[in-house]
């Protein structure tokens, strides 16, 4: 049991969707109960990976590997950092709870929605977890038929139109990113005599600087799209209003972060040249802060609150993307917990929309006003939404935020300058919002009679909402668990980094690349640095240099 | 070589000659044992000895070669050979033919022309499939083309009084006797500079003769032209369409299957024979062609209401892969268009099995509007036919994934990288009307009520084009495994 725990994890809800299919279609609420336990179970099975997962430990926990397809080189390898422990345990929690808020939301076909729910859960914690690239790339496909039919069938009036546009534009990206991971697999060949699709043994392989630009476009289509960054967003804005809730929930909460973790799990340590391409990390960072400010000025202008929260999706994922391509600590770390945050915030926002439009069936903003009145309960939990996703201090989204700026900062001023306003814009779009929907007089005689929240509803809220504080007034287990798997990435990009003491600027990276001796030798010194260094989001002492170089601890992510 | 004839000429020809036998034996059996139509279908068991027969010699032949280490066996003086390349291919026209046969008796019945000969020409076609993948001399090919072509005309106007059918029928039959005409007129010139017949020695003359020899480009040209009707590649697929929905709906998975199969089998025996040398003025000409091909499959595949037009346009884009794997021509590539024929049988068949369930008395079943609703009616052909778009779609882990990587992974092996985007982009595209078979099936409404024409045989034939549909994508060691013993070379 113990060296199958990921496995578990991984094939829980298929479990549950097999014996899902055998209940009979109609005894709906046999089959909401079923789902509901699956994928509670589902939760509860991932919570040891938490108590067993060792922080500090340097590569892969947990592996499982097993030969798969030997003619092909693909591999049955699952193995968890913190990294993808983080986004894992958001899988099964925001699975599980996007599932209970379905109970009456879903009144036809309850049978395939939850069907699907479990299949797309299976998908998404299969991505968090593949170690080997034809692995990962079933499971990122996987995901691409349950939400189809998510939207496409239990989706609002243009459903049809927003669920294949997702479709498409996801499988577009991801069949060219096949092609980069065919061209790293060929080369891979090409050097060591053997095909593989093993994540470790591809990262062994030397490419020239322009096959690696050439990989990194690849992968970058099919990871910008599913972000989304801007100008591949289209997709989003579309595919979040049409959604019922529990599929935009898990939409905005998991499936965008699998782009973000192919860029930190796949882009950066595979090809770290053209991760550190001068004009490469430029463009990234200007989409970024495009994504950023742009996604912040739709949404103040927009009258549907659902795509209000579609757009800040696309401002909110421009940070985590600057925050990869910051490449530094900071940012790297700030980023995948501003992913975490997102999760949880953006997620809430999306319940928050589902509950009232379970009540109104409009998500016009200007059908509310004055809600607060009405619905105090829920004018409560809209606010600890709201304002975590804007960024509150002491709320989860302020220390995410604050550490990509901090890491933007030390990577170029200006990108700092620019992403800082839409923190600004943020809590103007949201505070507005707040404003035009809750509080005043209630303007519209609809609203009177709303019933305030139920218990199963404010139930939905309370892990979050949980979460959220917790992240927010005591961050620091998340960055202890983030630190090892973050400091083995910027090694692998920059392998000077933390010999320089960690000045040095965005642009001038690559500059200690290629001296392998060097490279290697400050590779020492970080890891007996990262020893001392007790808190991540702190400066580190500048006096590295000194320190002389310990015995070397095993290569990052290599060994097995 | 020179030996008229060798003790093991006859085991390079067995099957064909099986097949043949029991193909005239139901013709006899029709009349003289079942004149009542309803008995009809116990001729299945003629079919099905003959496949068993075919399939134990060719397990026969497998055996031979392994035990004598041989890769080839030749018979006739070279004209026939067998290799691992032609039993594979001929194992998928035992499937292919075993599988259409199983379910054409309750679609015929319907369509009221349930006549004994059909089980007859099914067999008869397979004989000349034989040949097509066996065959290594020019007249054997030739004359195993016309055997097979020819019952397909015949079985593509089988519905007598329908005016589809027949139109359909006469298209192909003036198209393809047209493309004969070009095939037949490259191989005289191949035979003018041999001065043989046997493909060995038309590629040794070729390759003795300059790259841009003017005979040798004519003689390219114009048997490429015969070929690619064949397997409805751009600009000679206008056949396709207008025969595969004029067909009965299991003749059409038969012509979409087993005769693009052989054809792709016949094919490969003359571009990596003959014209091998040549491969340098034929590279650039095959992948236009092949641009070309998936440009008109999947765009024309768009607008169709019709699921068999559809499909049609569909498996024309289907061949434009294949000769990517051709224009690769590396091992990978080849390897790759076995491992893509493969699961195109299963998926392909599986397609068109649901359309054939979809007949009904009264109801020809073909259009959009008559698979709308399918998963509140009859769930598990809805499932069962979303496994099959999605593997013809190529999303893993659907067996069609496989053909399409190792397309991708041969097309970027050699460098053809524009290629291999422009193939993969074209699977977006695709996935948008396969997506519109699905639209109709999972999200709209039913709009009549009748049940689906379900036989034990369909049931059957479903059931396993499906399991393995699937099972090739979750576990295809196997299968990679099987599709490696075709290499030719």
């Amino acid at each position: 049991m113990d060296q199958h725990l990921l496995s578990i994890v991984l094939l829980t809800p298929m479990a549950g969707l097999l014996v899902l299919l055998f209940l009979p279609a109609k005894s709906k609420n046999l089959i909401r109960l079923w789902a509901n336990l699956a994928s509670l179970a589902g939760f509860l099975i991932s919570l040891p990976l938490v108590s067993r997962f060792q922080t500090g430990v340097a590569g892969f926990q947990m592996e499982e590997r097993a030969d798969w397809i030997p003619t092909l080189g693909a591999h049955y390898h699952l193995g968890i950092d913190g990294i993808s422990l983080l986004l894992v345990m958001l899988t099964t929690l925001m699975g599980f709870l996007s599932i209970l808020s379905s109970w009456n939301a879903i009144q036809d076909r309850t049978k395939e929605y939850y069907a699907m729910f479990l299949l797309l859960q299976t998908g998404m914690i299969g991505v968090f977890l593949a170690l080997d690239f034809f692995l990962f790339y079933i499971f990122w496909e996987l995901v691409l038929v349950p939400m189809y039919f998510i939207i496409g069938v239990w989706g609002g009036p243009r459903k049809l139109y927003a669920a294949i546009k997702f479709f498409l534009y996801t499988l577009a990206g991801s069949v060219l990113m096949l092609l980069g991971i065919l061209t790293l697999y060929f080369q891979h060949f090409k050097q060591f005599g053997f095909y593989t699709f093993e994540i470790s043994d591809l990262m062994k392989t030397d490419l020239t600087l322009g096959m690696q630009q050439w990989v990194f476009w690849a992968f970058f289509v099919g990871f910008a799209i599913k972000v989304p960054m801007f100008p591949f967003h289209t997709w989003l804005p579309d595919a979040h209003v049409e959604a019922p809730t529990a599929g935009s929930v898990i939409l905005a909460a998991v499936l965008l972060k699998m782009g973000t973790y192919g860029f930190l799990r796949f882009s950066l340590p595979l090809l770290p040249r053209a991760s550190m391409d001068k004009t490469i990390v430029e463009i990234l960072a200007v989409l970024s802060i495009v994504g950023i400010i742009y996604g912040a000025l739709v949404s103040l202008m927009q009258q549907d609150w659902k795509k209000l929260v579609a757009y800040s999706s696309v401002s909110h994922l421009g940070f985590c993307t600057l925050g990869i391509f910051s490449m530094n600590p900071n940012g790297i770390a700030g980023s995948v917990l501003q992913q975490i945050n997102h999760g949880i915030s953006t997620g809430m926002l999306f319940l928050v929309i589902g509950i009232i439009y379970e009540r109104r069936h409009t998500r016009e903003i200007s059908e509310y006003g004055g809600l607060g009145h009405v619905m105090p309960r829920f004018a409560v939990i809209f606010a600890i939404a709201m304002l975590s996703s804007a960024g509150l201090p002491l709320l989860n989204g302020f220390i995410g935020e604050f550490t990509i700026l901090q890491g933007a900062f030390e990577a170029n001023r200006a990108w700092a300058a620019f992403a800082v306003t839409g923190v600004i814009l943020g809590a103007a779009y949201l505070l507005w919002l707040y404003q035009r929907t809750m509080l005043g007089q209630v303007t519209n005689g609809k609203n009177l009679g709303l019933p305030d929240m139920s218990f199963r509803e404010v139930a939905v809220f309370v892990p979050l909402i949980a979460w959220a504080i917790w992240i927010g007034v005591y961050p620091k287990p998340y960055f202890d668990i983030l630190r090892q798997p973050v400091t083995e990435i910027v090694e692998r990009v920059r392998p000077g980094y933390f010999q320089a003491g960690g000045q040095i600027n965005g642009g001038q990276g690559p500059g200690a690349r290629g001296q392998g001796e060097a490279a290697r030798s400050a590779r020492d010194i970080s890891k007996t640095l990262r020893a001392e260094r007790a808190s991540f989001p702190r400066p580190r002492p500048a006096a590295a240099a000194g320190t002389p170089p310990g015995p070397r601890p095993p290569a990052p992510g290599g060994d097995r | 070589m020179s030996q008229f004839y060798t003790s093991t000429d006859h085991f390079t020809i067995i099957p064909a000659v099986m097949l043949a036998l029991f193909g005239c034996a139901i013709l006899l059996f029709d009349f003289l044992v079942f004149p009542d139509p309803r008995q009809r279908k116990y001729l299945l068991i003629f079919v099905a000895l003959a496949e068993g027969f075919t399939g134990y010699a060719l397990y026969r032949q497998t055996e031979w070669l392994t035990a004598n280490g041989q890769t080839s066996l030749t018979g006739f003086g070279g004209s026939v050979t067998v290799d691992g390349f032609g039993i594979f291919f001929n194992w998928i026209f035992v499937i292919a033919a075993m599988i259409v046969a199983v379910v054409s008796y309750k679609y015929l019945e319907i369509s009221g022309e349930h006549h004994g000969e059909y089980y007859g020409l099914i067999l008869f076609a397979q004989s000349g499939m034989y040949f097509l993948a066996t065959g290594t001399d020019l007249i054997t090919l030739f004359i195993g083309l016309e055997l097979m072509a020819l019952t397909f005309y015949v079985m593509v106007g089988f519905l007598r009084t329908d005016k589809r059918s027949n139109e359909a029928a006469i298209k192909y039959l003036l198209l393809g006797a047209f493309s004969s005409g070009f095939l037949v007129y490259g191989f005289s010139l191949m035979y003018g500079m041999a001065g043989s017949t046997k493909l060995a020695v038309v590629a040794e003359a070729i390759r003795q003769r300059p790259l841009w020899d003017p005979v040798v480009f004519l003689a390219l040209a114009t048997t490429s032209v015969g070929l690619l009707f064949k397997i409805s590649a751009a600009p000679f697929h206008m056949w396709a369409p207008d025969a595969y929905e004029g067909a009965p709906t299991t003749v059409t998975a038969y012509l979409a299957v087993a005769s693009k199969a052989a054809s792709i089998a016949f094919l490969l025996r003359i571009f990596m024979g003959p014209f091998w040398s040549a491969k340098e003025v034929w590279e650039p000409i095959l992948s236009v062609v092949a641009v070309l091909t998936m440009t008109v499959g999947n765009l024309a595949a768009i607008n169709q209401t019709n699921i068999k037009r559809l499909l049609a346009y569909s498996s024309i884009s289907h061949a434009g892969y294949m000769l990517l794997g051709l224009v690769a021509g590396n091992d990978t590539g080849i390897n790759g268009i076995a491992v893509y024929v493969m699961v195109y049988t299963f998926m392909n068949l599986g397609a068109f099995l649901v359309v054939v369930a979809l007949r009904r008395q009264n109801i020809i079943g073909e259009d959009l509007d008559d698979i709308a609703g399918l998963m509140s009616r009859s769930p598990g052909y809805a499932v069962l036919m979303l496994i099959f778009l999605l593997s013809l779609a190529g999303i893993p882990p659907t067996a069609g994934f496989l053909g399409k990587y190792y397309i991708f992974l041969s097309l970027i092996q050699t460098g053809h990288f524009t290629l291999a985007v422009i193939g993969t982009l074209y699977v977006a595209v695709a996935i948008y009307y396969y997506f519109k078979i699905v639209r109709s099936m999972f999200i709209r409404e039913s709009t009549e009520k009748a049940p689906m024409a379900t036989s034990a045989g369909l049931r059957l034939a479903l059931g396993v084009s499906g399991v393995l549909t699937l099972a090739i994508g979750v576990y295809p060691e196997p299968f990679l495994r099987l599709a490696q013993t075709s290499l030719l070379r």
